[in-house]
């Protein structure tokens, strides 16, 4: 049953793949949901992003880093309203960004068809600037022989990052107490609000990297880029420890989430299994996360009186 | 204005509060209120529910500013328009059950909002060193002893979450504690461990806000007691002039107590 290519680096140069554009969102991910909310609209913003880059550059005739910039800010835009309306309204964060996950998901279809008849977007390797932004997004490292993908690179390194950021700033310990009880954490002086806008920003900013990786790396774009993607981010970063309830997780946890579900991915194609089993297998995952998080939260406020 | 200008600890008056009252709308929440609280002395604002406390530590805390009267910060008016400048003019509050974030460690909580910090520019990071060791001792002053202060609040006990809310306000440099029914969810050993903490911040010439609704919890800690009902004053005293009996006799409005004691009593009496 065993696969001896799985094992071998040229396969986990495969099955890191996957997971490293999916890591970078459920870093992401993981650190807003520990600060207490949800951002259903991070798939289909990295297909929003990604078709900028390729809008601006293709059809507008401009060089790609121009095109990146834009979706750079079209992404913080997105991020700002999520958090903006969310602090203002004191709405559920699943509800208002639902809402412009539908937006986003309808606007990425008109305006692709818009500009370019089709939905698609094509040609992004024949713009200026091309070669530098392959460079950073897209290019392959020799390691012990195998070729990797540069964006497994980056993932580690904002995994590193989000982790110090999380444990060893003041933003990681409002990140917390912002999650965990935001009335109190106002009364102690938290910026409460500035925390909660900030990291939605901060998925934003990550859906943007990723949308530019994913335009650079296939040089044409569909419309429905990214759509269906952000429960798997979510998945992720619970089956990495986070809390459905915000306030507990890591960010080494959802990259191991994100692992797991690269290995899963790919491995079961390796067995010769039916892809069909990936999504059960997935599922059973999810509910076991959930129940064993449960557990961590029992234990921390079981001796309350 | 019953003994509201007799001493009792000695200390200076650090707030005063005179003829203060509040209305929300055409509701009266609070009338003609006026007290001292002085340093190294608890105040204890005693009343049943709905009796105006919630109010009054609003008004204190910063959260409300009041609509009659004045509140006097060492002899100076002032008016507090956010909890912020409350707490920056030395008045910390510590509310009932949202002291703490209960997955969070307690050296977290303990710096919550007040991160020390090590480093410049993108470098400058929380340093977590400090933190536990500052934590660890600011506790053991208090006399708390916690087994490690990198435990989840949530393991606490209640009491314990109380006084680690109290020795992060004295570590904090507060010089009026305002406490929110501190021992209203405690059992009767836990309540006399929080109450040993209030005297201990007491000691440390802290002045004490003590809001409660449990004369017996209020009496033995207490210098002065303000007693309030639907709003209103009925009257601040210094311990001299009050016993224990006759405040829970004004809290209860004396003759209603006396009245209810009969109607439970009798079906009681017959049944034997």
């Amino acid at each position: 049953m065993q696969s001896p290519v799985f094992r071998s680096a040229r396969g986990v140069a495969n099955w890191m793949d996957p997971a490293s554009t999916l890591g970078i969102m459920a870093v992401a991910v993981a650190l807003l949901m520990i600060g207490g909310h949800f951002d259903l609209s991070a798939g289909v913003l990295t297909g929003t992003t990604a078709l900028t880059v390729g809008i601006v550059a293709v059809e507008f005739r401009q060089n790609l880093w121009i095109g990146i910039g834009v979706a750079l800010l079209v992404a913080l835009a997105v991020g700002f309203f999520n958090g903006w309306l969310v602090t203002r309204t004191g709405l559920p964060s699943f509800i208002i960004t639902l809402g412009t996950f539908l937006m986003l998901q309808g606007l990425n279809v008109g305006l692709t068809k818009l500009f370019t008849d089709t939905v698609t977007v094509g040609g992004i390797d024949d713009v200026p600037g091309y070669a530098a932004a392959e460079w950073i997004f897209a290019s392959r490292l020799s390691i012990a022989g195998t070729e990797f993908r540069v964006a497994i690179l980056w993932w580690l390194l904002f995994t590193a990052l989000a982790t110090w950021v999380l444990l060893r700033t003041r933003f990681g310990n409002w990140v917390f107490a912002t999650g965990g009880d935001e009335v109190a954490a106002r009364n102690v002086g938290v910026p409460a609000r500035r925390t909660t806008i900030t990291l939605f920003m901060t998925t934003a900013t990550a859906a943007w990297f990723v949308g530019t990786t994913l335009a650079v790396r296939l040089t044409s774009v569909q419309a429905n880029t990214g759509t269906g993607q952000e429960l798997i981010y979510i998945v992720a970063a619970v089956i990495g420890g986070c809390l459905l309830t915000g306030g507990f997780g890591s960010a080494i946890g959802a990259s191991l989430g994100a692992l797991i579900f690269g290995m899963t991915q790919l491995g079961i194609p390796y067995l010769h299994w039916d892809a069909d089993w990936f999504y059960f297998f997935l599922g059973a995952m999810l509910l076991l996360a959930v129940l064993a998080n449960r557990l961590v939260r029992r234990y921390a406020e079981a001796a309350r009186r | 204005m019953t003994g509201a200008s007799s001493g009792v600890g000695g200390g200076s008056a650090l707030l005063e509060l005179r003829d203060v009252g509040k209305d929300y709308g055409t509701v009266v929440a609070l009338d003609g209120i006026t007290t001292t609280v002085r340093a190294g002395e608890v105040t204890c604002v005693l009343g049943d529910n709905g009796a105006g406390k919630s109010t009054l530590i609003k008004i204190l805390a910063g959260v409300h500013r009041p609509d009659r009267g004045e509140m006097l910060l060492d002899g100076a008016q002032v008016s507090f328009g956010a909890p912020r400048e409350a707490l920056d003019a030395g008045i910390a509050t510590v509310y009932q059950d949202l002291a703490m974030i209960p997955l969070m460690a307690i050296w977290r909580n303990f710096f919550l909002g007040a991160e020390p910090t090590r480093g410049w520019g993108p470098f400058r990071r929380f340093d977590a060193g400090r933190a536990r060791g500052v934590t660890r001792a600011a506790l053991a002053e208090m006399g708390i002893d916690i087994r490690d202060p990198a435990q989840p609040v949530g393991t606490l006990s209640g009491g314990e979450r109380q006084s680690v809310a109290i020795a992060r306000a004295v570590h904090f440099g507060a010089r009026v504690l305002i406490l929110d029914e501190p021992t209203s969810a405690l059992g009767v050993k836990q309540a006399g461990v929080v109450l040993r903490y209030v005297a201990q911040a007491r000691d440390r010439g802290v002045g004490v806000v003590l809001i409660t609704h449990n004369p017996h919890h209020a009496y033995p800690v207490g210098d002065r007691f303000l007693v309030l009902n639907r709003g209103r004053s009925l009257g601040s005293f210094a311990k001299a002039d009050v016993s224990r009996d006759e405040l829970t006799g004004l809290m209860a409005g004396g003759a209603e107590l006396e009245q209810l004691a009969h109607e439970i009593e009798r079906p009681h009496s017959r049944a034997d």
